[in-house]
């Protein structure tokens, strides 16, 4: 089977660095790994498994901000890994940026920073992508705490 | 020479996604560009959170006008994936089928508009005219030109019925016959070649660093496309393939997507006639959705649609992140534009297809005085010109 193929190749590529993989199903792997190897791990996906990457997702939780990388093995059976992050500081969140590697996350940090207040370090550019430019700093949309009617600007 | 910024945008009646670009000339020369975008932010995926899951899949619809069926497939599909549904056959091929029909009239869409930017009005013509039986039979099968609703989870919401297949069939000849014709007058005509061939070429390495989708990528010699890679809906039931051309330029970008028609137009029929001799369930009647993370993708007309879900059982999602493909797309107009000439760049923006038309608003002027260069339609006149120019000399 692929996805026992791609699980063992994961294995022993990220060794040391995989702290738990989850099997979804055969096409979706969620891979929780330590937020000091992102950087290594996705550049192994994308420069040795020929991994695209398609996204970032930015999640309030308890523990603190988690960001899923997912990358696609788009001729290798449509198996999609998920590299899962947890920053436990929700004061002052920070990973380093995956810009270096590939163009293709640029907008999703700058995204991600302006809707949960992660700062990406190493980005070449990070500042706001999608909200207005009169919208209240410190104010990180999808926060869970995020209040709507509070801090708002006002309409003209 | 000093250098000039055009600003292009941000906002265009006729279409939906407000952009700007800020393009820096030198002479006739794109020496670089400035992407902004958020112009039409509307916060989905917040909003998302305070809807139910049922709710949503109506929601993520409202986001694009052109492929409306897009975004709840890639919803539907992140809920199933979520939920481990299987579904039956017949729900699968009215789902590819919904998906294809809408494959194929946003490909006109954005053939017409490349057309009117070369000035070949004749082709905008022609192209929205066909594109028109299309939208009939989409409305003859769910009720609605556009906006469908026809996805939910475990099902679709209307049945294709046994006699309207043959007026599905009648229509699907006549577009074939049209697409003969664009395919000709693509091909055969030297001043189309002149205008779109090595011009704003995408290498194949740079749509791998940007991560291009769809057609763009597929143009580039890219050959990803999630109906193949990851098969979903009736996708791996039929006989079709991928289009793939490795030149990268406009011209490829053109042929890929009149191509990509004929593949529609196959898995289309081939789905009607399994539809006749398929069981006659079409919905599953989920109603809960287990706690859990489910990822969904769409292959649409521009490219992998993705969604995710996370639900911690109860009735609404925890978190819904929707990407839509402009998204990883736009930002290679960076590597296509930068070199082209001013009267290239209309057309190598609109290659993109971002459900693009901020075209109009284009405004040309020098950055110290102000004094306004080009003006919205002199821009476009400026790009029919090269090619009525080009027809002369050939």
């Amino acid at each position: 089977m692929i996805t026992e193929r791609v699980i063992d190749e994961l294995n022993k590529k990220l060794s040391g660095k995989i702290k738990n993989l989850f099997r979804k199903n055969d096409r979706r792997l969620y891979v929780d790994i330590d937020k000091k190897d992102i950087v290594e791990s996705a550049r192994i996906l994308y420069q040795e498994f020929k991994a695209r990457f398609s996204i970032a997702t930015g999640l309030d939780t308890f523990k603190g901000i988690e960001i899923l990388y997912h990358f696609s093995l788009d001729r290798q059976g449509g198996i999609f890994i998920s590299l899962r992050v947890l920053i436990e500081d929700k004061n002052n969140p920070e990973i380093e940026s995956l810009s270096g590697l590939f163009k293709a996350s640029e907008w999703i940090e700058r995204e991600i920073y302006e809707m949960l207040g992660v700062n990406f370090k190493g980005h070449p550019e990070l500042k706001r992508l999608l909200l207005a430019d009169d919208w209240p700093e410190g104010k990180y949309p999808l926060r869970k705490d995020f209040v709507s009617e509070k801090g708002l600007p006002e309409n003209e | 020479m000093s250098k000039k910024i055009i600003p292009i945008g941000p906002y265009h009646p006729i279409q939906e996604e407000p952009e700007f670009f800020k393009l820096y000339v030198e002479g006739e020369t794109v020496v670089d560009i400035d992407i902004e975008v958020g112009y039409n932010h509307r916060g989905i995926e917040k909003l998302s959170e305070s809807k139910m899951f049922e709710q949503s899949i109506f929601l993520v619809e409202r986001i694009c006008g052109i492929c409306s069926t897009s975004h709840p497939f890639a919803c539907v599909n992140a809920l199933e994936d979520l939920a481990g549904i299987e579904l039956t056959d017949r729900t699968k091929y009215i789902r590819s089928i919904i998906g294809e029909l809408e494959r194929i009239h946003s490909h006109y869409l954005w053939l017409g508009l490349a057309g009117h930017f070369l000035g070949y009005n004749t082709v905008w013509m022609w192209s929205w005219k066909y594109r028109e039986p299309i939208l009939d039979i989409l409305e003859e099968i769910t009720g609605n030109r556009n906006h469908y609703s026809m996805m939910k989870v475990g099902g679709v919401r209307r049945d294709i019925k046994q006699e309207q297949i043959p007026l599905i069939d009648k229509m699907l000849d006549e577009v074939q016959k049209a697409n003969d014709l664009f395919r000709g007058a693509v091909m055969d005509d030297p001043v189309i070649h002149a205008r779109t061939k090595g011009v704003g070429v995408l290498k194949n390495e740079e749509a791998i660093d940007y991560g291009a989708l769809g057609p763009i990528a597929r143009a580039s010699g890219y050959a990803i496309d999630v109906r193949k890679d990851d098969p979903y809906a009736a996708y791996d039931m039929v006989d079709w393939n991928i289009c793939v051309l490795p030149e990268g330029d406009i011209f490829a970008k053109l042929v890929v997507r009149i191509l990509e028609v004929y593949e529609s137009i196959k898995i289309i029929r081939q789905c009607l006639s399994k539809l006749k001799n398929s069981s006659s369930v079409f919905d599953l009647n989920i109603k809960d959705i287990p706690p859990g993370e489910g990822i969904g993708r769409h292959e649409a007309p521009r490219g992998e649609v993705f969604h995710y879900f996370r639900s911690d059982g109860s009735n609404r999602p925890v978190r819904h992140k929707v990407r839509a493909p402009s998204f990883m797309n736009v930002p290679t107009n960076k590597a296509a534009v930068i070199g082209c000439s001013v009267s290239d760049a209309t057309i190598t923006l609109a290659a993109v297809d971002p459900c693009y038309c901020c075209t109009e608003r284009v405004l040309a002027y020098d950055k110290k005085s102000h004094t306004q260069l080009y003006s919205a339609s002199d821009l476009i006149k400026l790009s029919q010109e090269k090619t009525a120019r080009l027809r002369k000399e050939l």
